[in-house]
């Protein structure tokens, strides 16, 4: 259940994770990104790139459909819409289930699998999922987890969907923020934060630029992202600068873009994981945050309070501290809460007000300050996947021109917001 | 209605928990939780205390509603219906000057957009919704 939070690691005293470098990241399969699905190609649908996304995982991990026990999604696939009332398709497209999300049973019947012991298709988003699927395998829950995360982008614009948008009412807690026009979701909080932190530190929205342009960058190296197969171009300064405006200061590049795809891992036991293809990428810790602020809108404090505490738990769950981190992909879903985490985690020494300068110094792949290697959600598209998927690569050493030219043998990697979200530590060694 | 042009707020739905906040409002009246035993504020409406999880000591309390403007966005691509045709628009933040911890949003009637005075005093008013139902909103202080 998603509802059931047990499972986490959300409070501070928790001490050392008690399966740290027990349990290992061995495969992970992308599937083909588009912009939306058209509709019609149905190995593009949900369910179809999803197989694809896991047997690429499979076959990254030298597994057979027979060693997989284990099956983990969200159905928070951010699809914001049913296909319905469009017709359905044959089967096995015949539901919502396939095509704006992809559960357990349905890739365990239409993989053929047949040893699964373990099903979970309401693992929340993919943060808080990953960190599930290594306390699942360390628990004992299964061995070996098949662990995918799709996210479907149909026609229409984005949020302009949803049926409380379009309502003439406001029902419950929506009351008191729907009347004065607040969206759901991470855009208005944060960006009113930013605001905050551009108030308290003297900052502008300019000093996002060079991230922006950096992610950019960072997702043109990367073979498989939306960038690098549809829009192959690097953006200019001027470029971000005079972004069409969306919610001012925030523009259209501050905004990661939704695209239709699913990425896959398999978390396996560390015994597992000696003899396989891969070298295992070790799960130091896992922690989550969730929480509200005290009013309406939360304020800056309360989220740099939120992510230092997650910091707090990731260090004391791992054992590593700030100067530990090798790679680190934090969200990036709008760039203007990012330096929450850069900061609140304080890597490479960053302290709370400094991010904008650090991104206007060299944060290059190539460079001593790699941050976002990933090229992030603005550089690929919106997977939430790549920070991870990075993370792996970078640690395995196959980021190809992606490749950071520092030490690369642990990682951090979380998303989605200061306030909510689930971080993993990985390593090369399992102590 | 609004007094922003083309402005077509959605209207609030009174809950069990929220119905003497929006017959307060449409009193002209805003009030607040307050918890007797922490001698806190709190909004919007919960059923507990958050500081001390208790609902037992939860009472409504009128206040002033002066405030200050903290930050400002403005809204130029809203995803909500009723708020498209009076773009471009404020969206402020609010802190009461009673307790500067309780926020409230402000689209700032008066207030041309992009031209909001960060720090500037503003004061209480109501403005109608669709349904008749009155909400709390904020414009500069005479």
């Amino acid at each position: 259940m998603v509802s059931d939070r047990s499972w986490m690691r959300d409070r501070e005293g928790l001490g050392l994770w008690e399966h740290r470098g027990k349990v290992a990241v061995v495969g992970w399969g992308q599937s083909h990104i588009d912009r939306r699905w058209d509709g019609v190609t149905m190995d593009r649908s949900c369910g179809g790139l999803t197989k694809e996304a896991c047997l690429k995982a499979l076959a990254d991990a030298g597994l057979s459909l027979d060693d997989i026990d284990g099956l983990i999604t969200s159905a928070e696939t951010r699809a914001e819409q049913t296909w319905a009332p469009r017709p359905y398709f044959d089967p096995p497209y015949d539901t919502e289930d396939g095509l704006t999300f992809t559960s357990a049973d349905w890739i365990e019947r239409e993989l053929g699998l047949k040893n699964i012991q373990y099903r979970k298709s309401d693992a929340p988003y993919i943060g808080p999922m990953m960190g599930l699927a290594a306390q699942a395998v360390g628990d004992g829950l299964c061995e070996t987890a098949l662990v995918w995360y799709p996210m479907v982008n149909l026609a229409g614009r984005y949020g302009h969907n949803n049926p409380q948008n379009n309502s003439p009412e406001a029902p419950g807690a929506s009351a008191f923020s729907l009347p004065w026009g607040y969206q759901n979701g991470a855009m208005f909080n944060n960006l009113v934060i930013f605001q905050q932190y551009c108030k308290k530190y003297g900052k502008s929205h300019d000093g996002l630029a060079d991230l922006c342009l950096n992610l950019r960058r960072n997702g043109l190296l990367t073979p498989w992202s939306y960038y690098a197969l549809h829009e192959p171009y690097q953006l200019t300064r001027e470029d971000y600068l005079n972004g069409r405006v969306i919610e001012e200061p925030l523009v259209i590049y501050d905004c990661d873009r939704p695209v239709n795809t699913c990425a896959a891992f398999i978390f396996t036991t560390a015994e597992r994981a000696k003899d396989l293809r891969q070298k295992p990428i070790y799960v130091l810790n896992h922690a989550q945050n969730g929480g509200r602020g005290r009013s309406t809108m939360a304020t800056l404090e309360e989220h740099q309070e939120a992510v230092a505490s997650l910091a707090r738990k990731m260090w004391e769950g791992s054992g590593l501290g700030p100067d530990d981190v090798d790679i680190f992909n934090p969200y990036d879903g709008y760039l203007t809460f990012t330096q929450q985490f850069l900061e609140g985690f304080q890597w490479h020494g960053v302290k709370w007000g400094e991010a904008h300068d650090f991104y206007a110094d060299d944060i290059r792949v190539e460079g001593s300050h790699p941050f976002l290697s990933s090229g992030g959600n603005n550089g690929t598209g919106r997977t939430r996947s790549c920070l991870f998927s990075d993370s792996l690569e970078q640690l395995r050493g196959t980021a190809g021109a992606r490749q950071v030219t520092v030490k690369a043998e642990t990682a951090l990697a979380g998303c989605n917001t200061p306030d909510s979200n689930g971080f993993l530590m990985l390593s090369k060694e399992p102590d | 209605m609004s007094t922003i042009p083309g402005l077509e707020r959605p209207a609030p739905v009174p809950s069990d928990l929220t119905q003497p906040f929006w017959d307060a409002c449409n009193e002209r009246r805003l009030v607040l939780q307050n918890c007797t035993n922490c001698q806190r504020l709190q909004y919007p409406p919960t059923q507990r205390c958050d500081q001390c999880g208790s609902g037992d000591n939860l009472e409504w309390k009128e206040v002033e509603g002066k405030g200050h403007i903290d930050v400002y966005m403005v809204i130029r691509d809203s995803r909500i219906r009723g708020f498209r045709a009076a773009q471009p628009i404020n969206f402020a933040v609010i802190t009461l000057d009673e307790d500067p911890g309780i926020n409230f949003l402000s689209n700032l009637p008066g207030t041309p957009p992009g031209e909001v005075p960060v720090g500037a005093q503003v004061e209480l008013i109501f403005e109608e919704t669709s349904t008749g139902q009155l909400v709390h909103e904020w414009q500069g202080a005479a």
